[in-house]
């Protein structure tokens, strides 16, 4: 293997041009083209929340008017949701790695993971047109009959943009599932797989099995609002909540789209910089299967306050208990991993020690949410907001920035500035806390979601909540600076600067297209760091 | 790849119990058989030609194991998705719910 | 039974192996699983319309059966019979192929997409009716009856779920052009048709969807 070089040619200058990108069928670079993608949408979502954390400095709706205000906490839900969270660490860190770490030379189907930017591009570009043109203030979840009869803002576009998008998830996920079962090198068993491949196999399972169900649901709300049919207008026989369950048998499970890989990158992360194997390897494998399978059987935790039934709310809350069973056992794995562990406090580290915790944190809430009791009071309050917001940005957030530092290098060839990258991870753990722990307090308290003006008593919390985004946004901007600035000044990497373990590693950085010089041969067990453990659970 | 070249002899005999199949099923439909036995067994004969189609046309029957997983995964979660939401409607009038 | 088998040059098995798999197996083993991870999908995108049939029909019965009893029985029946032929023209097609019969696979291929022409034309025919019954939901149904909503609710089913099947079917007529065009120059070998057995899947899926649609929207309480 080279020394610290990069190589004469690799994937990314192998040719130039905007029809070399537009056109490729490399996976690696229709990872960047979503990289490119998913941060402009990022920013733009993040815009909205910025307006709206500074309208909620002040118990007045002052800043902006209630139909505004309606918009643009719609608007950042359905782009940080869709176009952001869901994508993010599976079309840029998978679509990157998946083939690397199983020795492929691509995926299954290069060409239909083209397809699949341009598919979720077209589906952004809708969505943005709703926004400029007056945007949608239905909230992210397009509730009936609302969204299908009442609402008069861009609701088919959104949808539309969202349906879009939907295919875009699916084909990603197809492709995930074929290439991990059919392209595997040569002793690659499921049992040496890494973990950031079952992962992603898990999370390609939701995909495939839940979206065209959330599809269904928004052809549905775009039929009613053409044509007036009545599927979910009562005064038409309908029955709202019906859109409620088809909305949630996908989006239950896409939280799970959204935190799996990214639990996939902490189990990359934390053996490395333990220098350890990791513990209870076939345990945090079947996690991953067990979330995305038991993931499907609690939506109705959704809509315990819906007019559900009480028999039925009772088994999914039962169920919702149950699922948060193997999260924490992937969290006492990691955990577990850790002790006597080599330590090293690398950027990528620091932010899997946030995941970790904060992660934890949001799950705990959750099972406060499953609870019908407890539900009843803090439904569509910010408690619930705080909940998922410690999982999607504590958790998911951090495990995608923790992946992008790590796999950086092999992307780039270059290394990132590590003093900065600490720092920047220092300030995004302060700034989150300071932002959403208050917002667990607000809701216990009563303060609801969605609104823009509250009682003055609340406002204290909603201050600190409001001064914890500016620090949050702060922390996210000093990445975006360093990354571009270290692909021309930052060290140059060499295939493995961290001395990490998996096949991604064994190949040059950047790597060639075709990923390795020779089909590489696997002969030892996942995560082999360090003398081996003589049990191995 | 189908492993091998299954005979059209049976490719014919499937269709005519397909036919005979359907033929069944809507001549069942004119005789009442009470409650909502007529729609069991509708969906039951229906379900007999869904699988002659699967097994025999679409050569699942010679298929890998692997291919039979993912069948029985896509009906499963059919299955999960049609039953969790009736039991919400079934369900709802056992309980007279006062007000919270 | 004699098949007529041809050699398959060396160049066959290049032209149709793409560079990023190991070998055709392989290539053709991924093939047919994307087409049954595919099928997944549209099993769970069918299931949510019968997901909310299903509701509703357990809600408002005597309406569904009453909405049933409109629809036209003879067309939905002979529409079975074209379906469930068009599939055993399908799998001969994909046997014509297995044994290198290049006319055989192209006779078939373009009888399914005849046959799948017949259905739509009746489709269209049924459509035509209903339209001129008022029957169509939206603001120009009229329905003399006490359930006229509910009833509406049935045909907004109707609608919806026939459509979707109907706009499957034209893809698959679309996919089945390719195919037949692919036929007739020669692409095709005992050597490789996997195209052909994965566009087969495909119309065979939506030859079952109508094999439970036909039962629940035509044969509800005709005793």
């Amino acid at each position: 293997m080279n020394p610290v070089v990069i190589p004469r040619a690799h994937y990314l200058n192998v040719n130039y041009g905007i029809k070399a990108w537009l056109f490729t069928t490399d996976h690696k670079r229709i990872a960047l083209l979503y990289l490119a993608s998913i941060t402009l949408l990022f920013f733009v979502g993040g815009a909205a929340a910025v307006v709206m954390r500074l309208e909620l400095l002040t118990p007045q709706g002052d800043l902006v008017q209630s139909e505004t205000y309606n918009k643009l906490f719609t608007m950042h839900g359905v782009i940080m949701v869709w176009f952001f969270l869901i994508p993010s660490i599976p079309a840029v860190l998978g679509n990157f790695l998946v083939p690397l770490m199983i020795g492929a030379r691509d995926l299954a189907f290069p060409r239909l993971n083209l397809l699949s930017w341009y598919i979720f591009a077209l589906g952004a570009l809708f969505t943005l047109t709703a926004v400029v043109t007056g945007g949608v203030d239905t909230g992210w979840t397009f509730y009936t009959p609302y969204s299908s009869t009442y609402a008069n803002t861009h609701v088919i576009l959104t949808v539309l943009g969202v349906f879009i998008t939907g295919f875009s998830s699916i084909l990603t996920g197809l492709n995930f599932i074929v290439t991990i079962h059919t392209m595997r090198v040569p002793g690659l068993t499921w049992s040496r797989l890494p973990l950031f491949i079952w992962a992603h196999y898990a999370t390609s399972l939701i995909m495939v099995l839940g979206t065209p169900v959330l599809a269904i649901a928004i052809v549905l709300v775009a039929l009613e609002r053409v044509f007036r049919i009545g599927i979910f207008d009562p005064a038409l026989g309908g029955d709202p909540v019906l859109f409620q369950h088809l909305f949630w048998f996908y989006s239950h499970p896409a939280v799970y789209i959204m935190i799996l890989p990214a639990m996939g990158v902490i189990s990359e992360l934390i053996p490395c910089f333990s220098r350890k194997r990791i513990f209870g390897y076939n345990f945090v494998a079947f996690s991953s299967v067990a979330i995305a399978v038991l993931g499907f059987f609690v939506w109705g935790h959704h809509m315990f306050v819906s007019s559900q039934s009480v028999y039925a709310s009772m088994v999914f809350s039962f169920m919702s208990m149950l699922v948060a069973i193997p999260s924490a056992i992937k969290v006492f794995n990691w955990t577990a991993t850790l002790y006597k562990g080599s330590i090293a406090y690398d950027t990528p580290m620091l932010y899997a020690f946030g995941f970790i915790g904060l992660f934890t944190i949001g799950g705990l809430t959750g099972l406060f949410l499953a609870a019908l009791a407890v539900d009843v009071h803090v439904h569509d309050t910010y408690f619930v907001i705080a909940h998922f917001h410690y999982i999607m940005v504590g958790g998911a957030v951090m495990g995608y920035l923790g992946g992008l530092h790590f796999w950086w290098p092999k992307i780039t060839g270059r290394m990132y500035p590590e003093g900065w990258g600490k720092l920047a991870a220092l300030i995004i753990f302060i700034g989150f806390n300071l932002t959403f722990f208050p917002q667990f307090l607000l809701g216990y308290l009563g303060m609801p979601r969605r609104y823009h003006f509250y009682p003055a008593e609340f406002q204290v919390l909603h201050v600190m909540s409001s001064a914890g985004a500016s620090i949050l946004g702060v922390g996210y901007m000093i990445p975006l600076v360093y990354f571009i600035w270290s692909l021309r000044y930052g060290a140059v990497a060499g295939p493995n600067p961290w001395g990490a373990k998996g096949l991604e590693w064994q190949t040059s950085s950047p790597p060639p297209t075709d990923n390795f010089a020779q089909t590489p041969e696997v002969k030892e067990e996942a995560y082999a760091y360090g003398p081996q453990e003589v049990h191995v659970v | 790849m189908a492993q091998h070249i299954v005979s059209r002899q049976i490719y014919y005999r499937v269709f005519v119990t397909l036919l005979a199949l359907t033929l069944l099923t809507i001549g069942i439909a004119f005789i009442g058989l009470g409650g909502y036995l007529n729609t069991i067994v509708a969906m039951t004969i229906a379900v007999g030609k869904a699988l002659l189609v699967m097994l025999f046309f679409m050569h699942v029957r010679d298929s890998s194991r692997l291919t039979w997983v993912f069948v029985g995964v896509g009906f499963f979660w059919l299955a999960l998705l049609l039953s969790l939401t009736m039991s919400d409607y079934l369900t709802r009038s056992w309980v007279a719910v006062t007000a919270w | 039974m004699p098949m007529v088998l041809r050699r398959c040059t060396l160049s066959e098995r290049h032209a149709a192996l793409a560079p990023h798999f190991d070998d055709i197996a392989q290539q053709s083993e991924a093939s047919h699983l994307g087409m049954w991870v595919f099928l997944l999908t549209e099993i769970m995108f069918f299931g949510g319309m019968f997901t909310g049939y299903a509701v509703y029909r357990s809600v408002y019965a005597v309406a569904f059966a009453e909405g049933s009893h409109h629809l036209d029985l003879v067309l939905g029946s002979i529409n079975t019979v074209v379906l469930i032929s068009s599939s055993l023209t399908m799998v001969l097609a994909v046997h014509a192929a297995q044994v290198g019969q290049r006319q055989l696979l192209v006779g078939f291929l373009l009888l399914t997409m005849l046959l799948g022409l017949v259905f739509l034309g009746l489709k269209t025919v049924e459509y035509t009716h209903k339209f001129a019954d008022h029957l169509v939901p939206g603001s120009g149904f009229l329905y003399a009856g006490p359930h006229a909503r509910q009833v509406q609710l049935f045909f907004s089913f109707y609608f919806g779920m026939t459509g979707m099947h109907a706009l499957h079917m034209i893809i698959g007529i679309g996919l089945l052009t390719v195919l037949v065009w692919l036929a007739w120059r020669n692409r095709f070998s005992p050597m490789y048709y996997t195209p052909i057995e994965i566009v087969g899947l495909y119309w065979h899926f939506v030859d079952i969807v109508w094999i439970f649609l036909f039962p629940l929207l035509y044969l509800i309480g005709r005793h």
